[in-house]
């Protein structure tokens, strides 16, 4: 019985962690059809600065704990900010239109430059930001202990679902995207403005990206290479979704996140595989993904 | 004409690309004669390895160097440079996997002409280098890296040694810590990184408890992936079995990791964790680690280096040049470097003459020399493998400043198989021979 209740609880935190890092990859490939490796390296760029501002606020002295969280959110906009509006506006705008191939092996080089350019910035030396994390403290549930910071994040991640589909479906800004989404083509001829939109979208994608790696940043030591490897678990919830999907996205993360949880309580032998199992079971009988969408091809 | 061009521009391309090619050979080769001795030194300065592992140990090799060349060591080893020469230390990096650093290795011998390799912290890399050391002929130190399988595969070394000591003296010695402080420990569950470093450090830890805790019994294990970050799952899992010690072989940030989330969630309030590689983040688990948490080094290392004057000179110039300890990985390289010193000039060579590979390896070989570590001694693989003891202890950390308590140390003969005994078969033998004080 314990062990059930431990599965849902390490499987609703895994997921609501797997959603944040996957939703900012969904969305961007969602409407510019960009599968962007260097996500990953948005999510490292997102931890470093959380990690930096919060141990620098704390080494310092300077004041109550809830100004930590404060910072964590905010180093995130303003790195997901920043870093986006350059990447797009200097590097992908030029490429706009051509294959997807190209695109991926064009942020998979951004994901190789990046992660040089951490290095040079923030060194090889771990970052620790663990502050908020232990201040929240944890909850007992019989021999199961569980970090109140870890049960904030899933109702974190809730309300970033919640907020991104009421933009998406009860905006006017949100209907746009849609039409961009839908049809490219007759948006541009509707007089909608795609790079605008694509801008917005990529900052978006990338702001999400870093609050994912500010928000983790505190449970971790934030050290080179972290965001190589939840790209590769970020992919696998996006493709079990539907490329694209947000809602998808958050399925795909439950998913993944019960599977885990289970295995490792049960199977451990099987933790490693169960994720790609998943994956490989929903594309044998989906291939588009669990909520993609066939689409025709344009010739 | 655009033939022309074309055939032009391959002359060109071609004729600048020979030039390059003989303007670095004609570098390399004249800087191998330059009378000084070349070391390279090769270890992560990249990746998930670089911060815990690698840059320490870089760190090591860039000041121990330098006070080398201006011959600011106490004795024995105050002799300026090695035997004389001043030293050249090439450093690369260890990233990239095997097949590259073999490349690497080969352009270190054949283009950069050094005199000796030291370096290697991955297994996997050396034990790739090793056959290519011999091929090569070339005098190689293995500081770091624990595989068993260094010299099990290659009995026949000439040129490879091993100034480290491998993985399953840190296992064998972390049941004897146990066994000696905490006797009556019975319950036993593990955290390893899920390739052959945390399956193999589990394998030694569990079969040497089964021999020295008869009474304990395993009651969980986990094998996440290396890299992996997040152990939500893994704690739990952990936590509902009740464990009385946690053993990890985890290093760098998973390990960092672990700590802190496992101490958040208070399984490390309810066991023990004990870390084989625990030492390597004395100086940054501050109040984050729970009082009590066994810590190893790998070896007499770091924090659990003697106070000998080597030592205690090693630790001032460091602390001096990068204003932080040694942790083990950087006192491991600077015993790669001292035993390097001792071959050559215990090599039977005139006086800054650079001794040979075969002069080099014959000097090392079975050879016992003064270290940061104390002393050491090539007792195993023909001589050509370091034997030491190993210490452990308690990591706390009081008013703002981290201690180690309770330490307990093991001679070498009580933790390292006999000569030709693999480590499996002595454990399962209940240690035949074993020394201990």
């Amino acid at each position: 019985m314990t062990s059930l209740l431990a599965v849902l609880i390490d499987g609703s935190i895994y997921a609501s962690w797997l959603f944040l890092v996957a939703a900012g990859l969904t969305v961007i490939y969602g409407v510019m059809r960009i599968l962007n490796m260097a996500h990953g390296s948005f999510y490292a760029i997102g931890a470093y600065s959380a990690a930096s501002l919060v141990g620098w606020y704390f080494n310092n002295g300077m004041g109550p704990a809830w100004v930590s969280y404060l910072l964590l959110v905010g180093a995130a906009l303003v790195a997901g900010l920043i870093v986006g509006v350059i990447v797009e506006r200097g590097l992908l705008r030029l490429m706009y239109g051509r294959d997807e191939i190209l695109m991926v092996i064009i942020t998979y080089a951004l994901l190789l430059i990046l992660e040089d350019g951490m290095k040079i910035v923030w060194g090889v030396s771990p970052y620790f930001a663990y502050q908020p994390y232990s201040e929240l403290g944890r909850t007992s549930l019989g021999l199961l202990k569980v970090s109140n910071y870890d049960v904030a994040l899933v109702g974190v991640s809730a309300l970033l679902g919640l907020g991104l589909w009421a933009w998406l479906e009860r905006t006017n800004q949100g209907k746009v995207l849609r039409a961009v989404i839908h049809d490219r083509e007759i948006a541009v001829a509707m007089g909608v403005n795609v790079k605008l939109m694509f801008t917005i979208t990529f900052v978006l994608g990338t702001t999400l990206g870093a609050l994912a790696g500010a928000l983790t940043a505190p449970a971790i030591s934030v050290v080179p290479g972290i965001g190589i490897e939840v790209i590769v678990l970020a992919f696998a919830v996006v493709v079990i979704g539907g490329l694209g999907s947000i809602g998808g996205a958050a399925v795909g993360a439950l998913l993944v996140g019960l599977s885990r949880a289970a295995a490792v309580h049960y199977a451990p032998e099987f933790e490693l595989f169960v994720i790609y199992g998943v994956m490989s079971l929903v594309l044998a009988f989906r291939p588009e993904g669990l909520f993609g969408r066939t689409l025709a091809r344009k010739i | 004409m655009k033939n022309n061009k074309s055939k032009f521009s391959k002359y060109l391309v071609s004729g600048v690309a020979a030039l390059a090619l003989a303007a670095g050979a004609a570098g390399s080769a004249s800087a191998a004669e330059n009378g000084k001795f070349r070391v390279g030194i090769v270890t992560f300065l990249s990746g998930p390895a670089a911060g815990p592992f690698g840059v320490p140990s870089a760190n090591a090799a860039k000041v121990l160097v330098e006070e080398l060349n201006k011959g600011n060591l106490p004795a024995p080893y105050d002799k300026i440079g090695i035997n004389g020469a001043e030293i050249e230390a090439v450093i690369i990096d260890e990233a990239g996997g095997a097949t590259k650093q073999v490349e690497e290795y080969r352009n270190l011998v054949q283009r950069q002409k050094v005199d000796a390799v030291i370096g290697y912290v991955s297994s996997g890399d050396c034990l790739a280098i090793a056959p290519v050391a011999e091929e090569l002929k070339t005098f190689t130190i293995a500081y770091d890296c624990g595989t068993p399988r260094l010299f099990a595969d290659n009995p026949d070394a000439a040129y490879m040694f091993r100034t480290g000591l491998d993985a399953s003296v840190d296992n064998i010695g972390a049941v004897r810590y146990l066994a000696a402080t905490r006797p009556d420990v019975t319950r036993l569950a593990g955290i390893q990184q899920n390739y052959s470093w945390g399956q193999d450090s589990w394998a030694d830890f569990t079969a040497a408890a089964s021999v020295l805790m008869p009474e304990a019994e395993i009651v969980e294990e986990q094998f996440p992936k290396i890299y992996q970050g997040q152990y939500g799952a893994e704690i739990s899992a952990l936590s509902v079995k009740r464990p009385e010690i946690v053993h990890s072989s985890f290093w760098g940030g998973d390990m960092e990791a672990l700590v802190l989330q496992a101490n958040a969630r208070g399984l490390l309030e309810d066991a023990t964790g004990l870390l084989t590689c625990g030492e390597a983040s004395f100086a940054t688990y501050k109040d984050q680690a729970p009082n009590g948490m066994i810590i190893g080094a790998r070896g007499p290392f770091g924090q659990f280096a003697p106070d000998n004057e080597l030592n205690t000179w090693f630790e001032g110039v460091y602390q001096n040049a990068y204003d932080l300890e040694p942790v083990y990985p950087a006192t491991k390289m600077a015993q790669a470097i001292l035993g390097l010193k001792y071959a050559a000039e215990n090599a039977g060579v005139a006086d800054k003459e650079i001794p040979s590979a075969e002069q080099l390896a014959a000097a090392m070989k079975g050879a016992t020399f003064e270290s940061v570590s104390g002393t050491v001694e090539m007792a195993r693989a023909n001589g050509h493998q370091a034997m030491q003891g190993i210490t452990y202890g308690e990591y706390h950390y009081e008013d703002g400043v981290a201690s180690i308590k309770n330490a307990v140390s093991f001679d070498g003969e009580c933790v390292t198989p006999p000569e030709g005994v693999a480590a499996a078969d002595w454990i399962a033998d209940g240690f035949p021979g074993a020394k201990c004080n």
